[in-house]
C-alpha cells in the first residue's frame, strides 16, 4: 500500500483494520509509519514518523503483551502527535537515541533485544517525558474496549443479564 | 410531595452529605416527621445512570475535587491527589461500596481495654459498646437486607469465591462463607436479586444492593419532610455569639453562595470533607475551627489496613463473573496477639477489571514482571484485606495550601503506617498467599493499598471532651446543636468493613434527635 492509497483515510480507519501477524515497523513515507504487511498505518501530522515509530516502540517495552498487536499500541501512543506534545517528544526521543548511541547503536529502535531497550528505560525511568508515556498507557492501552478480548476479559455483563445463567460458578478444575 | 424549605427557615436539621450517614439520617429523621435540608455535593444518579465499565463510572461518579496528600503511605506518591476512592453522588459511596456489612466484634468497642495502650497509637474505648449497639444493628441489617442475617439466605458463591472457599479450608479455616451482603439473595424490599453481573463498585444497574441513592433517599423525600439539593457545596457552617451554629453556607449548582438556616447541623461529608468543613468555618469566636477545643478535629484518621492478594493458577478463574465481594474468611479477625499485632483482619473475595487491575496491581510498574501478570488476567482470582489499623494524633486532615474551585482550602491527608498495621498486614498478606497456593497457584501478588474506601476517625467519639470531638450521640462535645454523623465519628476502626456501622449510629442518631428536639433540649 502507498502513501497515496492512504490519502483520505481517516485515523479511525486507519487503526482499524483487522491484522492477522503484528510485524516490524516500516517508516512507508514523509507522513505514515505502517506495517510491514500494510494491514493499518498510522498517519502523523505534528511529529515525525520516526518519533512515533520510536514511541510505538518504546510502548510496546514499557508493557510488553506478546499476543497484543502494535496496532493497539499505536491507538495508545497516537495522541502524543500534537503540537502540544511535539516539544516533549522531540526531547525525549533525542534523549532515548543518543543513549542508545552511547551503547554503540545507531538509534532506540535499532536495538535488537528488549532486555537491552529496557536498560535504557531503566536509566530515564524517574524522567517527566518516561513517566507522561508509562502512566499515559496505563489507560491508553488497557482501555481499549478492542484488547479486552485479547486478555479474557469479558466488560459489561448487564446488557446480557449478567452471569446468574452464563456461568459465575462455572469453575470445574478445584 | 418533594419538600421545598425556605432558606430562612430556622427550624430545618441541615445535613451535609447523604452517604451511609447522612443519607440514612435525613430519612430516619423525615420518617419521624422532622424537617430536613440536605446538601449534597454531587449529582444524583440512579441505576439506570451507572455505566459497567470502569474508568467511565470513576469519571461519573468518583470524588474528583482537589485533595493533597503527605506522609510516607504509598497511596501519596502513586495517586498523590487522590488519597480516596470515593463517591460525590446523592447516596455518597453507598453507590459504590461492595455490600460487606458485618458488626464489630464486642471486644472493637473497647479497644484500648482490650489490646492495652500500644505506643504510638492514640487508642481510646468507645463511649458505647456491644450491647447497646445491638438492637441498631437488628435495624441496620433489617433496612440493608443483609444477607446471612434475619432469615435472609447468603449469596450463591461465585467463581473468585470457589477458588477462596478451597484454599481456606483446605488452610484449616472454618468461617468462611460468602459474607453477610447487603445485596439481595432474592427480591427484598421492592428490589430484585443479584444477577451476578460483576461492576458492584461501579454502582449495581439492577438495584439489589443496597445503596441509600435508591432507597432511603427517595423514602425520605417521599414523607413531605426531606429536601436533597445536589450540587450544593457547603462551604461554612455559621453561629451566633451564644456558640450554637444557626446555619450553613453553601455554593449552590450555579456557583452562588446560598445560606440556608438550621436549627441543628448534621455533618456527614465523610472523614475528609467533614472535619475540612469544620476547620475552614473557623471563626474569631473558634479561631482553630468548630468543636475543636480539644484539637482532635482531623486528627487519628485511619483507613483500614488493606491490601490486596492476587494469584494466577494454570486454568482460568474469570472472577470478574459475579458479585465483587461476597467471600469472606473471618477466622483471623480474632484479637490474638501471638500473631504479633494487636486486633485483627478479615479477608474478603474481590475482582478488578482488566483497566483497574492495570491501574492498582503494582503502581508504576512496568516490563515483562508486571504484564506476564497481566497476560494471565482470564487465570487470576483475587482477595481484598481489611483489618484493624492504629490510630494515630499524626495520621490527620488539615487545610491544604491548595485551593478548590470556589477558592477553598482543600483536604491534606496525612497518614503513616503504624508498625502494628505493617505486622498485620505482612501476616494478612503471607495467609492470602498461602490459601491460593494450598489451590495450586502459580504465582502470587501481594498488592499494596489501593485510594482508600474506609476512612474514618477524624472527628472521634470520646467519653472525655479532651479526647475527642463528639459524645456516644455523635453530639459535638463544644457544639450541642452540631452532630457529626459519618464515619468520622469512629473512636477505632475495628476490623470491619465500616458501612454497616454508619447506617446503625445513624439510625441511632435519628433516634436522640429527635427525641431531643421534642424534649426542647436542642
Amino acid at each position: 500500500m502507498t502513501k497515496h492509497d492512504l490519502r483520505g483515510l481517516t485515523r479511525r480507519q486507519l487503526l482499524s483494520r483487522s491484522l492477522s501477524a503484528a510485524g516490524a515497523l516500516a517508516i512507508t513515507g514523509a507522513g505514515f509509519i505502517a506495517a510491514p504487511n500494510a494491514a493499518w498505518a498510522v498517519e502523523v501530522t505534528a511529529i515525525t514518523p520516526e518519533q512515533m515509530a520510536t514511541l510505538l516502540q518504546m510502548a510496546r517495552d514499557i508493557y510488553p503483551h506478546d499476543q497484543v498487536p502494535d496496532q493497539y499500541y499505536a491507538v495508545a501512543v497516537k495522541g502524543y502527535d500534537s503540537e502540544d506534545m511535539k516539544a516533549m517528544v522531540a526531547e525525549g526521543v533525542a534523549a532515548l537515541d543518543s543513549a542508545a548511541q552511547a551503547a554503540g547503536h545507531a538509534n532506540y529502535v535499532s536495538v535488537g533485544w528488549e532486555e537491552d531497550r529496557v536498560k535504557l528505560l531503566q536509566a530515564m525511568e524517574t524522567t517527566p517525558f518516561f513517566q507522561t508515556i508509562r502512566s499515559g498507557l496505563v489507560t491508553g492501552l488497557y482501555n481499549q474496549k478492542e484488547v479486552w478480548p485479547i486478555f479474557g476479559y469479558q466488560g459489561e455483563s448487564f446488557s446480557q443479564g449478567g452471569y446468574i445463567e452464563r456461568g459465575f460458578n462455572d469453575i470445574d478444575w478445584l | 410531595m418533594v419538600a421545598k424549605f425556605d432558606l430562612n427557615d430556622d427550624s430545618v436539621v441541615v445535613i451535609i452529605g447523604t452517604g451511609a450517614g447522612g443519607g440514612v439520617l435525613a430519612n430516619e429523621l423525615a420518617q419521624k416527621g422532622v424537617k430536613v435540608v440536605a446538601l449534597e455535593a454531587g449529582g444524583r444518579y440512579l441505576p439506570e445512570d451507572y455505566v459497567n465499565d470502569e474508568w467511565e463510572s470513576f469519571t461519573q461518579l468518583a470524588w474528583l475535587d482537589a485533595r493533597t496528600t503527605s506522609g510516607t503511605w504509598r497511596v501519596a506518591k502513586d495517586f498523590s491527589g487522590l488519597p480516596a476512592w470515593i463517591v460525590k453522588a446523592v447516596g455518597g459511596t453507598t453507590t459504590h461500596w461492595a455490600g460487606a456489612s458485618i458488626r464489630f466484634q464486642d471486644h472493637e468497642w473497647k479497644a484500648l481495654t482490650t489490646y492495652g495502650a500500644v505506643e504510638g497509637a492514640s487508642l481510646l474505648d468507645w463511649p458505647i459498646d456491644a450491647a447497646e449497639m445491638a438492637p441498631w444493628y437488628d435495624k441496620a441489617e433489617t433496612k440493608l437486607g443483609v444477607t446471612r442475617t434475619g432469615d435472609r439466605a447468603g449469596l450463591p458463591g461465585n467463581n473468585n469465591y470457589l477458588v477462596f472457599e478451597k484454599g481456606a479450608k483446605a488452610l484449616g479455616y472454618k468461617e468462611v462463607h460468602t459474607g453477610r451482603m447487603a445485596i439481595n439473595s432474592t427480591d427484598y424490599d421492592g428490589r430484585m436479586a443479584c444477577q451476578q453481573t460483576g461492576f458492584c463498585f461501579q454502582g449495581c444497574k439492577w438495584g439489589a444492593k443496597w445503596s441509600a441513592a435508591y432507597t432511603d433517599i427517595p423514602a425520605g423525600e417521599a414523607t413531605g419532610n426531606l429536601e436533597v439539593r445536589e450540587r450544593s457545596h457547603a462551604a461554612r457552617i455559621l453561629h451566633d455569639d451564644t456558640g450554637k451554629v444557626t446555619g450553613v453556607e453553601y455554593f449552590d449548582k450555579d456557583g452562588n453562595l446560598q445560606m440556608q438556616k438550621a436549627r441543628i447541623v448534621c455533618v456527614a461529608g465523610n472523614t475528609f470533607e467533614s472535619p475540612r468543613l469544620l476547620l475552614n468555618s473557623a471563626s474569631s469566636m473558634f479561631p482553630n475551627g468548630l468543636a475543636n477545643s480539644s484539637d482532635q478535629v482531623g486528627r487519628n484518621y485511619m483507613r483500614h489496613t488493606t491490601g490486596s492478594v492476587y494469584a494466577i493458577f494454570d486454568k482460568p478463574v474469570r472472577m470478574w463473573r459475579g458479585t465483587t465481594m461476597a467471600g469472606i474468611v473471618q477466622d483471623e479477625a480474632r484479637h490474638d496477639p501471638s500473631r504479633g499485632f494487636v486486633g485483627g483482619y478479615e479477608l474478603e473475595t474481590l475482582s478488578l477489571g482488566l483497566p483497574f487491575m492495570a491501574a492498582f496491581l503494582n503502581p508504576g510498574g512496568w516490563g515483562r514482571s508486571f504484564t506476564t501478570a497481566l497476560d494471565h488476567y482470564e487465570n487470576m482470582a483475587g482477595m481484598w484485606i481489611v483489618g484493624e489499623d492504629m490510630p494515630q494524633a499524626t495520621n490527620r486532615v488539615t487545610l491544604s495550601e491548595t485551593k478548590d474551585q470556589y477558592g477553598l482550602p482543600v483536604a491534606n491527608v496525612h497518614f503513616d503506617d503504624h508498625p502494628n498495621d505493617v505486622a498485620m498486614r505482612n501476616h494478612a498478606y503471607k495467609q492470602g498467599v498461602a490459601i491460593y497456593e494450598a489451590v495450586g497457584a502459580t504465582r502470587a501478588f501481594p498488592t499494596p493499598p489501593y485510594p482508600s474506601t474506609h476512612n474514618l476517625g477524624t472527628n472521634r467519639m470520646s467519653e472525655r471532651p479532651e479526647d475527642g470531638v463528639c459524645n456516644k450521640w455523635g453530639q459535638t462535645h463544644d457544639i450541642a446543636n452540631l452532630f457529626i454523623s459519618d464515619g468520622s465519628q469512629f473512636t477505632t476502626g475495628a476490623a470491619e468493613n465500616p458501612t454497616l456501622t454508619i447506617v446503625a449510629l445513624a439510625i441511632r442518631q435519628a433516634d436522640h434527635i429527635a427525641k431531643e428536639m421534642a424534649a426542647g433540649t436542642i
